[in-house]
């Protein structure tokens, strides 16, 4: 073995602040995003999109169009037989609707002609019958009997699913409690709005085999959506994800119009390009759920949560999309930011006739958190308790297991919340400053890659390629994909301070599907972790190589072996040395031709119940963020004026795109806490009565402009991970969980009036005010969480309380474990 | 096949003058992309919105989506291709590259070439001026901050040089 100590000391590279790979690429403008793509003999497609939001089709007529001037094919859902979808529990999207609709938006035919004019011209030339069925506009709606539900695999009428389960018996958890909250939340859905409008290029060779070029955020589930959607062995296809000009969750999915291209230049031997309009990304969505929410928490007089019990309601959408694990993700998570002795939750997704909702920034959690932040804030402002102090009471101890079951490793979240107190001066703001300014605080954690594959399967997540030739020249392969957060930069940093050259020496090769290894793509905050441990493993098995090789001819013991500065040397003796490129010709003639693989998984999750795949995470980050507000009385505008935040990353690859990306997802918070939301409209009954989106287009979605962007102060702490690469956990997502409830927590602080839901606009601060003037109590937000039929509760018992991580039902050995169980808890938590 | 009537069109581009045929509907920015393969001008939304397709007509910063090529004869137009001096970067690339000025990289150009016209107009903005000038570009990754930071430090970057130049020639 080589040298292989690795410290903040010696790094060379990681945790400097450093110009990321492909930045010179992207301000000289030479970075080729999917629409940038332009191949000889390439024509152009457009989708025709159900104008109803929920019919069947009855026919569709395309000769007129087919007859077009310029068009070279039309395709309908008669052309695409086999329904594709991204879970494999639904399976339920079709790339063209072949008997029905389900949204506005829907596609029903495509054109491909010679330009996107003269298909755009053909699209109004399709003669589409359809017999209307009735629209579900609401959740309300969904719940109800209907005659016609959107998917005939609902559980029942347009219930998707529900979901329950209980660790440890709750109802007696919050019967011993002190004090039980309750309270209910709204978070509407809103969008993801990357400033790329998605892409796709297609061509086919002669042999038949087919390349996609995309923007999309996951080639390998694209890959796997191509070839079952169109019925080839997917040996035979290419995917290649383009830089994504940012994906924020909105490009995960596989896309229809990305397997209708890839068939059209199937058909007719030429190129293919699709781009959509950015109202059709509006309309793609696949964005937050609009999630409805009641807490109920037992808090013991020290502000200890005894239990807590979570009911949530999502909004669906049309389609499944990643829905069943955004279900779960509105509550497998809320045990990881603070102990929860007990825990019991319920969840249900409902199908309405409105854009897929999907995944997210954060995906799931902001919703949950947003109501656990805000109830915390209630919770310690009725105990008297600062609420700095309340959170810093409930952090669980590190390398701990949750009560379901989830590991937890490394955990800065009592750091992150004594830095932004402290940086935001919060002793002497909090209920302190004048009426109409107020700060507020908030915390959240996030996975660092889901642990669990979107199919069943026991390969790695990622996979890492390294080769290396006489030239020097290093080149690393890996399937992940650079949506902007900058995966390129660290897969080649990562290898570049393990063979000790520099960044310019090592070309990355990336989202490949032809060239790369396998990795799962840009989603769960999980490249940085999974990616990176996979080329840290195959840098090392290269250097080690290297190692041997040049110990053997310098006769040097190999474990004096170093790498730094282009050189390879006798750590004891660095004057002993030779170029990396000596080095390398010295390994290719000990050991032939140089390639070293490394891959990763995820470690095996301690939770044995069913479904408890969706949570575990090598490791999790925490945020904890302070916002400072000014409420406008007669405007009830909210101007967020600086946000602290500190965030707990194990280590800081590169501190400047680390900032970035915390920065990046405090400007979405703000944006999510204050305006941003995705809503739907009736367009009046002389027109269509249709259920359309209200907003689709950039003027209409708000979101902040530079003129709104709050100052941010931000605060890196790092705490190396074990399971990370050189300790490094996600940044991605983490930052944004905190902001929505820190500014609801600091507009109560300023004005006294709660808005329980995001987002917090004008007139619900204003109509707050009225209810507060008026003697009311002062709080806009839902009355009561909806009725619904739960299932039967999975029981699992917390570890603490003698689980072993296995579902049961057993109501005597839930009720032989209480009585000597609550004072384990008790234990547990005087221990923290 | 669209019908629309092809038209000689004049353009200097990037100090290049273009001699091109294109069809009388299309923008600026469709023929700046498709007709002359400029693809680093990038479009968010084609319909004025969001500031991605930003360059310069005469020194002042377009939205290219909105303009007809037409309305461009003879027109000076400076895209993000030719903000480099050959292979010397502008110092706002430089300061967007070094500050994290740039995530995803889509809205990059048409925020670079907003600043390019801020900085000549006013060499050493506030932070309040390059919001103002710099609103209608948005960015879905940075959260502006290092934007700003960026627009900044090339701002000093620029005159230290001319000042520098001045020392010498004096």
């Amino acid at each position: 073995m080589s040298h292989r100590e690795y410290s903040s000391d010696t790094f060379r590279i990681i945790g400097k602040p450093r110009v990321r790979i492909d930045a010179l690429s992207k301000v000289t403008g030479q970075t080729l995003f999917a629409d940038d793509i332009s191949l000889p003999r390439m024509l152009h497609c457009k989708l025709l999109r159900s104008s109803l939001p929920h019919a069947l089709i009855e026919t569709v007529d395309v000769s007129r169009a087919s007859a077009h001037p310029g068009v070279q094919l039309v395709l309908t859902g008669e052309d695409f037989p086999v329904e594709y979808g991204i879970l494999p529990v639904s399976q339920d999207e079709r790339p063209l609707c072949r008997d029905k609709v389900r949204f506005v938006g829907d596609p029903v035919a495509a054109v491909i002609a010679c330009d996107e004019q003269t298909a755009c011209e053909a699209l109004s030339l399709i003669d589409v019958s359809y017999q209307p069925l009735p629209t579900i506009a609401t959740v309300a709606e969904a719940l109800q009997a209907t005659e016609a539900p959107l998917q005939n695999y609902a559980e029942e009428h347009n219930i998707h699913r529900r979901l329950a389960y209980s660790f440890g018996d709750v109802d007696e958890a919050l019967a011993q409690a002190d004090h039980v909250f309750e309270d209910t939340f709204l978070y509407e859905g809103n969008t993801h709005m990357a400033m790329e409008q998605h892409a796709s290029v297609a061509a086919t060779d002669p042999d038949g085999r087919v390349t996609l070029w995309s923007s999309t955020q996951c080639p390998h589930y694209v890959h796997r959506a191509l070839a079952k959607a169109l019925e080839m062995p997917a040996a035979h296809i290419r995917v290649i994800a383009c830089p994504n000009g940012g994906g924020f969750g909105g490009k995960t999915d596989p896309f229809n119009h990305e397997i209708v291209v890839t068939k059209a230049s199937m058909l007719l031997g030429r190129p293919v390009k699709i781009c959509l309009t950015r109202q059709e990304v509006f309309y793609c969505h696949r964005g937050r759920h609009q999630v409805t929410m009641k807490f109920r928490t037992g808090v013991n007089n020290d502000g200890k949560l005894t239990g807590m019990h979570l009911q949530t309601l999502l909004d669906g959408g049309a389609y499944g999309s990643y829905g069943i694990a955004s279900t779960f993700y509105t509550t497998a998570l809320q045990p990881v930011t603070y102990q929860l002795p007990r825990y019991s939750w319920e969840a249900c997704r409902v199908f309405t006739n409105k854009p897929p909702s999907g995944p997210k920034r954060g995906h799931g959690t902001p919703q949950p958190r947003f109501g656990q932040e805000v109830q915390l804030d209630k919770i310690a402002e009725k105990l008297q308790i600062d609420p700095a102090k309340l959170r810093l009471g409930m952090i669980a101890p590190a390398n701990s297991l949750t009560c379901n079951f989830l590991k937890v490793g490394t955990i800065g979240l009592a750091e992150c919340i004594d830095r932004v107190v402290s940086r935001s001066g919060w002793k002497d703001k909090h209920k302190k400053l004048p009426r109409g300014r107020g700060v507020g605080l908030a915390c959240g954690a996030y996975m660092s890659g889901a642990g669990t594959a979107i199919y069943w399967n026991k390969m790695p997540h990622s996979g890492v390629q390294i080769k290396l030739d006489r030239s020097g020249a290093v080149t690393v392969y890996c399937g992940a994909t650079d949506v902007g957060q900058g995966s390129d930069d660290v897969l080649v940093s990562l290898v570049t301070e393990v063979l000790g050259i520099e960044t310019i020496d090592v070309k990355c090769v990336t989202g490949d599907t032809d060239l790369t290894p396998v990795d799962l793509g840009s989603y769960s905050s999980r490249v940085t972790l999974m990616m990176g441990n996979a080329a840290i493993e195959a840098a090392e098995r290269a250097r080690d190589l290297i190692a041997s090789a040049v110990a053997e001819k310098l006769e040097i013991a190999v474990d004096h072996i170093g790498f730094a500065e282009r050189l390879v040397f006798d750590v004891e003796d660095p004057n002993r040395n030779m170029t990396f490129q000596q080095a390398v010709i010295c390994a290719e003639e000990k050991h032939g031709t140089m390639a070293t693989t490394g891959s990763y998984a995820p470690p095996k999750s301690a939770a044995r119940f069913p479904g408890g795949g969706v949570g575990p995470s090598p490791t999790y980050s925490y945020t904890a963020a302070v916002a400072e507000v000014e409420v406008d009385e007669a405007s009830g505008v909210v101007e967020v004026t600086r946000i602290y935040i500190a965030h707990d990353i194990g280590r800081s690859l590169n501190p400047v795109q680390v900032e970035g990306q915390v920065i990046g997802g405090v400007y979405m918070g703000v944006g999510e806490a204050l305006m941003e939301e995705s809503g739907s409209r009736r367009l009046p009954p002389k027109l269509s009565d249709a259920l359309v989106h209200d907003n689709p287009s950039m003027l209409e979605y708000k979101t902040l402009t530079m003129h709104d962007m709050p100052e941010v102060c931000v605060d890196i702490i790092e705490n190396p991970d074990p399971n990370g690469p050189f300790g490094a956990k996600e940044v991605g997502q983490g930052p944004l969980l905190p902001i929505m409830p820190a500014i609801a927590n600091a507009i109560f602080d300023a004005v006294g009036v709660r808005v329980d839901e995001v987002p917090i606009t004008p007139v619900k601060v204003l109509k707050a005010l009225e209810m507060q003037a008026a003697g009311h109590d002062a709080r806009v937000g839902p009355k009561a969480f909806p009725n619904i039929e739960w299932p039967q509760a999975m029981f699992v018992l917390p570890p603490w309380e003698g689980g072993d991580g296995k579902a049961s039902n057993r109501p005597e050995r839930k009720r032989a474990a209480k009585m000597h169980t609550m004072d384990k808890v008790k234990g547990a938590s005087e221990q923290t | 096949m669209s019908g629309s009537k092809k038209v000689q069109l004049h353009l200097n581009v990037n100090n290049e003058d273009m001699h091109v045929l294109v069809e009388s509907s299309k923008t600026l920015l469709e023929v700046l992309r498709e007709d002359l393969t400029l693809t680093g001008t990038k479009h968010g939304c084609e319909l004025g919105e969001c500031g991605a397709c930003t360059v310069l007509k005469d020194g002042k910063p377009v939205l290219s989506c909105l303009l007809l090529a037409l309305e461009c004869e003879d027109a000076q137009i400076e895209t993000i291709e030719g903000l480099a001096d050959k292979d010397q970067l502008h110092p706002l690339q430089l300061a967007f590259a070094q500050h994290g000025g740039l995530q995803c990289g889509y809205c990059t150009p048409g925020m670079l070439m907003t600043a390019k016209a801020l900085l000549e107009n006013e060499a050493r903005p506030t932070r309040a001026q390059i919001r103002e000038a710099l609103s209608g570009n948005l960015c879905r990754c940075t959260g502006y901050q290092q934007v700003i930071e960026s627009v900044e430090e090339a701002a000093i970057t620029i005159e230290e040089t001319e000042n520098s130049a001045a020392g010498v020639k004096s």
